[in-house]
């Protein structure tokens, strides 16, 4: 499992395999010329024996050797790391893309069930700490490795017994390292904890400022957050100590390390076994040797940190998609209005019936509203008008075509729909107007706006049209944010319209002042309009009275009300009471 | 940073003696060429084991009070950045509260939040790092030029040279690259921000058909980003190999020259080894520093956003002592009252109203007419840009926040609930309020029976935000609330709309009848819910459209006559119409 998700992320270095080659090839060259320096070294220092017995030629000769290592280090190094960069950060911009374009492709039903929060973490953190493994994993593990490798080699090449006493001691800090990190792990634990408890007050009191003002509630509120921010301190001390403990001990036992590579060598040294030289050279790789220790074990966590988010990444990429359209889907150019719904039946749960049995057809032109309790599968019905869910039995088809042979984007974009919910992205005013016609021109914009009675409250925005709307519309209050969403399909105006609970954010007078416009969209148009105010659709040419998935009743506002049935019924409930 | 310098002052001791350990775990660190240099120049030319092992047993036991050092050094470093934590996180708490809505408004909540949260977070450890390695990376490079000079005066001209070189490079590496790294977040943002945006639109984006155009607008951003990283990334590639150059050069000229030095029997080949030594042990520590600064860079971003917020004086600053109100005049009198949110047009235009002691006022009007707008001016949640509100005959803004909190009560429009149980958040109103007291309120905020109703009643557990509530019971509490305190100014900000007419007639009636002498304003979008006022104020577009009783505004004011059209039955309508005819 964790090989296959490794072999997969690899996959995406495919593009770049020229790049890779080369990185792999200038690390080699760069560990194998760093390694040459203190052996060079070794030797100049052999060299200078004392006061006039300097061997100035040979000296000379091994600088220049020097020399020339360090040139070719430096080229590899850079070479390297440029190339590293360019894989890894190309690799995850594909990986990104290839994430997000399969959001846009994700069937409905997957993005209203998953946590928004949890696709965006995929697709901005898991993705980063990809980056981030694969940068640190692709430099670090490789060369560190090579470093080891070279380094033993050389110290074997030099003298067997001195660096038999490296490799024995070094694993000794790797073992430290790793038993403060497990014994400091519970303080970590506590003092996340303890932050947790602070940052959920934190939150509350400012997300709540408005009643901690109204009641004068800042002292006790400061009480209380002084005791947890104690506790936080307390334990963060702690915390903070312990797991800086990890540093200085491993420092403590290279120097351990060190100080036996000093005394052994120089024994072996008075028995002429090494020289002064290869001292000085064993000196340096055994600080050499010790460090790829200490950074592997950080490194292979965050390479399995990097997995692990992968493997997130690849669960998003791997989601099936909506059904494809047939090849030969119809392009839906200018439809009559004619919607037909034949013996729809639809669940979201298999084992729990929604929509049974759904007959119903609309003539152009029509306008339908859909009234019920909540529950009852309005919303529903409009997923399944655009779309967003396929039905699970029988077919819907507007100008006679099942909606399965026309293309997505047609069917959708002959509807125009204003939800609930609204929906602005951050950029100006005009460009959230114009998202269904980017091409439109200022005055058509203008127009849409003042149809949708937008117009007035976006001059008095602080720069009026070009005002940035910030996370979702940021100050704007929620009744004019819908008129900015209508005022968006004002300006699209599509051959059919779909309001769902459109103006339920807007107060009565507001709505009463857009009740024209939105009769001028409805004018020949084929509109189905969800509600729950039944003022707002008296005057629909057909009502359709849903209850748990069924059409009960269907007819004008006159016609069901001299029924007396379920309609009548929901009327004179909601009257009486005002 | 330098602002919140002051926060260390109460550990000014651990700040002193924590790096105080550090150099001198630094000095022992620099001792250690020297030990091996004397082992090579004594015990290796004297043949003298028992000079070697001492030697090794030296650096041993330099090694050893060095780790004794810096654990000291960790440990006050720990106390003392924590603790500076904890009292910049203390002090912006208090003072995000003393901030007025205008201001949390532009700064936004969410960002405050980060602040007292990540960003606090993010400076204690700034500190923690400072305190524990910075002074260590100059020190050990300065050290080992001085121990440089001890050897030989004129070799030492090399670490003179080569220190300043490769800080050269850390510092034009680092001033090309930290900005670009401000902009790669930037732009990582901007990714994030367009995927929010498609899940949250994801309706309007496929009603729309823009799903291509997303997936461009996406690539297109992370492609930016892409760049940028590969851009930052190719200058920071320099630092490694150059500072490696240099170093190695410096090796080159300390053999060469050092080997003429021997020759002429300056120095010894130990001591050359050493010097050689001390270079890496420079260049180590510098590069240390360079990732030091990389993580001060953070830091320094952090604080100064504790510092923006720190820097933001409150607007709306109080008196301290309480005002003489009057006796005998008007509850509440807004004299030509002009109020803006601070754009060009103005929220209110020109409002006057006077309002008695033990008066109910309903105020009506579309959304955006400045309902909430007007009634936040009473208890000073805004500043009026013109005129004057007046409570007791008294200026707003000349009462103490004491005075003006106990005066007036507000249910605001979005209900809000505090993580506890149901009491305490009815105490938050008051503090030592009764058993007793805390039914009554809850009694006429007509949320006694689903309180009554839980198994633990008043001692019911409330989930932070009161997710475990309904919208109408957040209402009824926060109703409660506010009456629990008997102010004697109550003002509910459209407070019961998630209420179904019932109750809202209840709680109308209850309040009526349990607040003898309350002067009571209600806004609300619904006629039925105002039309019993003893005044109505209908607002249109930030100005009074009229003045009245229901039924005089009913004949007198259109936009009250279409709201009543609009929501009340026929019934009542043809009521309203006799009473005219």
């Amino acid at each position: 499992m964790k090989k296959d998700t490794l072999k997969r992320l690899l996959s995406y270095a495919k593009p770049y395999r020229a790049k890779v080659v080369m990185t792999v090839i200038t690390a080699l060259l760069s560990v194998g010329f760093t390694l040459a320096v203190p052996v060079l070294t070794g030797r100049a220092v052999d060299l200078i024996i004392g006061k006039g017995l300097t061997d100035y030629k040979g000296i000379l000769k091994n600088v220049l050797l020097i020399l020339i290592c360090t040139a070719a280090t430096v080229v590899c190094q850079y070479v390297m790391t440029v190339f590293t960069n360019s894989i890894a950060y190309g690799m995850i911009k594909d990986l990104r893309c290839e994430a997000f374009k399969r959001l846009q492709k994700l069937p409905m039903g997957t993005v209203d069930s998953t946590p928004h929060g949890e696709i965006l973490s995929r697709i901005i953190q898991d993705i980063d700490q990809i980056s981030d493994g694969l940068l640190m994993g692709f430099t670090q593990l490789f060369t560190g490795a090579a470093t080891i490798l070279g380094t033993l080699g050389f110290m074997l090449s030099i003298s067997v017994k001195i660096a038999l006493v490296v490799v024995i001691l070094t694993p000794l800090s790797m073992f430290t390292a790793s038993f403060i990190a497990r014994k400091t792990f519970s303080f970590f634990k506590a003092q996340s904890e303890s932050r947790g408890k602070l940052t959920a007050l934190i939150e509350e009191m400012i997300s709540g400022q408005r009643t901690v003002k109204a009641f004068g509630y800042e002292d006790r509120a400061q009480k209380r957050f002084d005791v947890l921010n104690n506790d936080l301190k307390n334990l963060s001390v702690k915390a903070v100590f312990f797991s800086s403990l990890v540093n200085p001990t491993t420092r403590f036992v290279n120097s351990i390390v060190y100080a036996s590579v000093g005394i052994f060598g120089a024994f072996s040294a008075i028995k002429a076994v090494i020289t002064v030289g290869q001292l000085t050279c064993f000196l340096s790789y055994a600080n050499q040797y010790t460090k790829p220790f200490n950074e592997i074990s950080e490194v292979v966590a965050e390479l399995q940190n990097a997995l692990a988010c992968a493997r997130r990444v690849f669960a998003l990429i791997d989601m099936p998609t909506e059904i494809p359209e047939p090849d030969n889907a119809v392009e839906m150019t200018a439809p009559d209005g004619n919607v037909a719904l034949k013996n729809v039946s639809f669940s979201y749960k298999p084992e729990i019936k929604l929509i049974e049995n759904l007959n119903l057809s609309v003539n152009s032109g029509q306008r339908i509203a859909i009234v019920g309790p909540t529950g009852c599968g309005k919303t529903t019905l409009i997923n399944l008008l655009m779309r967003f869910y396929d039905v699970t039995g029988g077919e819907i088809s507007v100008s006679g075509v099942n909606i399965k042979n026309i293309t997505r984007k047609s069917l959708r974009n002959s509807y125009g729909m204003v939800l609930q919910e609204t929906w602005l992205f951050e950029g100006s005013v005009r460009d959230n107007i114009a998202y269904g016609n980017p091409e439109a021109t200022d005055e058509e914009i203008i127009a849409a706006a003042k149809s949708a009675h937008a117009h007035s409250f976006i001059k008095r925005l602080p720069q009026g049209y070009d005002t940035i709307l910030s996370g979702e519309g940021g100050s704007l209050s929620q009744g004019q944010k819908q008129l900015l969403c209508i005022a968006r399909v004002m300006l699209s105006l599509p051959p059919m319209l779909i309001l769902d609970e459109a103006t339920s954010s807007i107060d009565t007078l507001t709505e009463r002042r857009i009740q024209d416009a939105f009769a001028n969209m409805m004018n020949g148009r084929t509109s189905f309009i969800v509600a729950h105010r039944l003022s707002t659709i008296k005057s629909a040419d057909c009502i359709l009275v849903m209850k748990a998935g069924h059409i009960i009743e269907q007819g004008t506002h006159d016609e069901l009300m001299s029924k007396n049935g379920f309609y009548a019924n929901l009327y004179n409930s909601q009257f009486s009471q005002e | 940073m330098i602002r919140l310098l002051k926060y260390l002052k109460d550990y000014k001791k651990e700040c002193i003696i924590g790096p105080l350990f550090k150099l001198t775990e630094a000095i022992f660190e620099l001792i250690v060429p020297l030990v091996v240099a004397s082992i090579i120049d004594v015990g290796i030319k004297n043949k003298d084991t028992g000079y070697i092992l001492g030697m090794g047993g030296i650096m041993v036991l330099l090694g050893f009070t060095g780790l004794v050092c810096a654990l000291t050094a960790q440990y006050f470093a720990a106390k003392a950045s924590m603790g500076f934590g904890a009292k910049v996180r203390s002090d912006l708490f208090n003072h995000v509260n003393s901030l007025s809505f205008s201001q949390i408004d532009k700064i936004g909540a969410p960002t405050l939040i980060t602040r007292l949260t990540s960003d606090v977070n993010l400076a204690q450890t700034g500190v923690n790092m400072v305190l524990r390695q910075f002074l260590r990376a100059p020190f050990i490079a300065i050290g080992a030029i001085i121990m440089a000079f001890t050897i030989d005066a004129k070799l030492a001209l090399i670490f003179v040279a080569a220190a300043p070189a490769i800080c050269l490079i850390l510092y034009v590496v680092m001033a090309k690259t930290i900005p670009m790294y401000k902009n790669i977040q930037k732009k990582l943002d901007k990714v994030a921000g367009i995927t929010r945006e498609n899940l949250s639109g994801v309706r309007v984006v496929r009603a729309f058909s823009r799903q291509d155009d997303e997936v461009s607008r996406f690539s297109e951003k992370s492609e930016e980003l892409r760049d940028e990283s590969k851009c930052a990334g190719r200058i920071s590639a320099w630092l490694n190999p150059l500072t490696y150059a240099v170093v190695n050069l410096a090796i080159i000229a300390i053999i060469y020259f050092g080997a003429k030095t021997v020759d002429a029997g300056r120095i010894t080949q130990g001591e050359v080894v050493a010097l050689v030594n001390y270079m890496t042990q420079i260049l180590a520590a510098l590069i240390m520093l360079a990732n030091l600064i990389v993580t001060m860079t953070k830091t320094q971003a952090s604080a100064a956003r504790i510092a923006e917020a720190f820097n933001m004086k409150p607007d709306i600053e109080y008196k301290a002592d309480d005002s003489k109100s009057h006796e005998d005049v008007p509850k509440v009198v807004f004299e030509n009252v002009s109020f803006s949110y601070g754009g060009d047009e103005n929220s209110l235009e020109n409002i006057n109203l006077t309002v008695n002691k033990g008066e109910t006022v309903g105020i009506i009007g579309s959304t955006g007419s400045g309902k909430s707008s007007l009634v936040n001016l009473i208890p000073r949640f805004y500043d009026v840009t013109q005129g004057a509100v007046l409570i007791d005959g008294v200026d707003v803004r000349d009462m103490s926040k004491q005075e003006l909190v106990s005066k007036v009560g507000i249910v605001l429009q979005q209900a809000s609930a505090f993580s506890g149980t149901i009491r305490d958040n009815i105490l938050i109103g008051k503090e030592d309020a009764t058993d007793e007291e805390i039914y009554k309120s809850l009694d006429t905020a007509q949320a006694r029976e689903f309180v009554d109703s839980k198994p633990r009643g008043l001692d019911t557990p409330v989930s932070q935000g009161g997710k475990n509530l309904s919208g109408g019971q957040k209402q009824r509490l926060s109703i409660a609330r506010a009456i629990v305190k008997k102010p004697e100014i109550l003002i509910l900000d459209d407070s019961a709309s998630a209420l179904d007419y019932a109750t809202d007639a209840k709680l109308r009636s209850a309040i009526k009848n349990d607040t003898e002498g309350m002067t009571v304003f209600i806004v609300s979008q619904r006629a039925t819910t105002i039309k019993n006022a003893d005044m109505i104020v209908v607002l249109d577009d930030g100005s009074i459209a009229g003045i009245g009783t229901h039924s005089e505004l009913y004949k007198n004011c259109p936009t009250y006559r279409e709201i009543c059209n609009l929501q009340l039955s026929h019934d009542e309508l043809e009521k309203l119409e006799n009473e005219h005819s």
